[in-house]
């Protein structure tokens, strides 16, 4: 679904990206993790158009979107998750979540709108609750939900998601994942950048490991979940736990 | 069977796609952590991440037998050794052996890539495999046993076991596929002609053999004095062991596992890549190996890829058989030994000459090596038989520990090997019909 070939990007002279090969297939959860800095935001924004690609080149089912408009990737069915959520605070619940149908408003396509909002609830019942709340109030999963279910408001095929454990606790995450692996289920494609290895890597299919700015492993999220090194750096065991 | 069909039918658009990502994550990582990559591109100046193709592989050194030896034991590996569960080495060209090291996942890798090559041969959970390679430092033994146990076959391992233990186990454990080298299963047809026993009383149906060459001719021979299909596989232990590369049972060339280790083909002399079906000396580089990566080693072996895909349904591309070698090694029963290894060890005895000539034949299919060996003529001067004796045992034993070689040592007298003038000495001639 998604194959990228020798990404190059950055901020005026500093390259954050030094040419990252990866590809997710339809259906597959695949996961980037690494380090704070790493670049993994700066990939997802990359993919997504928000940065500039200064080299090499992204196909997404076939088509090549390298540096296209933002909004045409998510008219071709890849939607983004981003880091913090990025919510309307101020706004309602149910506002949030119709931003995210811009683009099948623009096509004046109202019904399939309501359609995946009617979708969302069931998905998230608690959000149906919520609906005439303002988004600011939730608590942090359930922001996390506002911001997937806008993130699925515009019918997508695939998701892109940028840390969605970032600050909860650790019984959302299970939760927020549990919510991911549903998706998949429903035949949605997957790709998470995470620091939160160890979570990631248990609903994951395949995995990347990210070093500034270089993937140095690749494999399934079982075989990164065996390897010392992402044990030792991302999953928080330290040297003693080998040498003892 | 296919046992990895995901991998092993794989698009070829795909699997490229892989083969990169996974090269680029592999020389990121050799970068980081291996001294001997890092020094040599800062030397010359190579930018890794200017690697965003396969084609582009073709700019980057070569690794040799050489430089791996320069790195012993250890300072090839590209994890801390405390990350490596299992050691194997494999002899370099002048003694100093080729220390390799597994990682946990490079064992679970390992496993699955020979279940690959046994699953095309017919194998299934319901044979029982007798592994009649030693179980030693190198890779044949532990590596098939790995593989066999990972598609639920029953594993023998027979091991160095002599020949009728051997045959007996065979017949009583019923075994239905035997591992081994070419060489000793032709031994073992022989012994079994010799005791007047029918290979139709073994169960034995699958023969899987390898690491080192052999002719169609040759499977021919075993095929209809053994009553058993057999099989032809690739691999050496610098690169992972069994496992490389392997036949289906349509018996057109070798698989490669293509999503594990890049192959190529190259001049042996200016050391250009060869296009597909011309032949020359096989390169690999290995893209998911975790402890002991490498990036385009020169095997020394002869081979080409073939040209069009196999009519099994594997994407993955061939290679011909091996048919030779780029250097002097030869293979003795499976094992590798080059003459400067036998060199280095005459010269260290007193006495000897610098010359000898080794003479390499295959009696009741097991290969017979001779030693011609020269000594100074004082030696002979003394003519005392039990000295003579004890000078040959010397050579002889220091040729078991060192090498591990069984040699027959002929003592002659200097200058008596058969030189025309400005000609060397043939170090090595070969009388076996491979």
């Amino acid at each position: 679904m998604l194959k990228i070939r020798n990404l190059e990007a950055g901020y005026d002279k500093l390259k954050i990206l030094k040419g990252i090969s990866l590809h997710v297939k339809s259906g597959e959860i695949v996961t980037i993790i690494g380090a704070n800095g790493a670049g993994k935001t700066t990939l997802l924004n990359t993919i997504t158009s928000i940065v500039k690609t200064t080299g090499g080149n992204i196909d997404f089912k076939g088509v090549d979107v390298t540096n296209v408009s933002p909004d045409l990737l998510v008219k071709k069915g890849c939607a983004l998750v981003p880091e913090g959520r990025q919510l309307y605070p101020a706004m309602t619940v149910k506002e949030n979540l119709i931003l995210g149908a811009y683009t099948l408003y623009r096509r004046r396509e109202h019904k399939k709108a309501l359609e995946n909002l009617e979708n969302i609830y069931t998905m998230f019942p608690v959000l149906e609750e919520r609906k005439t709340q303002l988004a600011g109030t939730l608590s942090g999963g359930e922001q996390q939900m506002v911001a997937i279910g806008r993130a699925l408001m515009s019918g997508p095929d695939m998701l892109l998601m940028d840390e969605p454990s970032m600050g909860l606790a650790p019984l959302i995450v299970k939760d927020i994942f549990r919510t991911v692996e549903e998706l998949r289920d429903k035949g949605k494609t997957i790709l998470i950048v995470e620091q939160n290895a160890k979570a990631v890597l248990e609903i994951a299919d395949r995995g990347y490991v990210m070093e500034t700015g270089s993937l140095i492993l690749e494999g399934s999220a079982e075989d990164l979940l065996d390897n010392n090194d992402v044990k030792r750096a991302y999953l928080g065991r330290d040297y003693k736990d080998f040498t003892d | 069977m296919i046992y990895s069909k995901d991998y092993e039918t794989m698009k070829r658009g795909d699997l490229e796609q892989l083969q990169v990502e996974r090269l680029q994550v592999t020389l990121n990582r050799v970068y980081r952590n291996v001294l001997f990559y890092k020094n040599l591109y800062d030397e010359k100046k190579i930018d890794i991440s200017d690697i965003k193709s396969l084609d582009e592989l073709a700019s980057l050194p070569f690794t040799s037998k050489e430089d791996l030896r320069e790195s012993y034991p250890y300072e090839a590996f590209a994890v801390p050794l405390r990350d490596i569960v299992r050691i194997h080495s494999t002899s370099g060209t002048t003694g100093t052996p080729i220390v390799v090291g597994y990682t946990k996942n490079d064992l679970k890798i390992w496993s699955c890539l020979v279940a690959r090559v046994l699953s095309a041969a017919g194998i299934t959970s319901t044979d029982l495999v007798q592994i009649a390679f030693n179980y030693s430092q190198s890779t044949g033994g532990l590596g098939f046993h790995y593989g066999a146990e990972q598609i639920g076959a029953s594993v023998i391992p027979a091991s160095g076991e002599e020949v009728l233990k051997q045959i007996q186990i065979m017949k009583d454990y019923r075994s239905s596929a035997l591992v081994s080298t070419p060489g000793y299963a032709l031994h073992i047809v022989s012994i079994l002609e010799e005791n007047g026993m029918d290979p139709q009383e073994l169960n034995l149906s699958t023969g899987l053999f390898g690491s080192e060459p052999w002719s169609e001719k040759l499977r021919a021979e075993i095929e209809s004095r053994l009553k058993i299909k057999a099989f032809d596989n690739y691999g050496l232990s610098e690169i992972i062991g069994p496992g490389v590369a392997f036949e289906c049972d349509l018996h057109n060339g070798l698989h490669v596992n293509e999503d594990h280790f890049i192959v190529e083909v190259i001049d042996p002399e200016s050391l250009k890549v060869l296009p597909e079906g011309e032949e020359g000396e096989l390169v690999f580089t290995t893209i998911t190996k975790e402890g002991f990566p490498l990036i385009r080693y020169r095997t020394g072996d002869i081979s080409s890829i073939i040209k069009g895909s196999c009519e099994c349904g594997r994407t993955t591309r061939r290679i011909k058989r091996v048919s030779g070698r780029t250097d002097d090694m030869i293979i003795v029963d499976g094992n590798n030994i080059f003459p400067a290894q036998i060199e280095a060890i005459l010269f260290e005895i007193e006495g000897v000459e610098p010359h000898f000539q080794i003479i390499l034949n295959r009696e009741g299919g097991l290969d017979v090596i001779e030693l011609k060996v020269e000594v100074s003529s004082n030696l002979f001067a003394f003519d005392e038989i039990r000295k003579v004796q004890s000078f040959q045992q010397k050579i002889q034993q220091q040729l078991i520990t060192s090498l591990g070689l069984h040699a027959k040592i002929s003592l002659i007298e200097s200058k008596s090997l058969g030189r025309t003038k400005g000609e060397k000495v043939k170090r090595v001639l070969d009388l076996r019909k491979l």
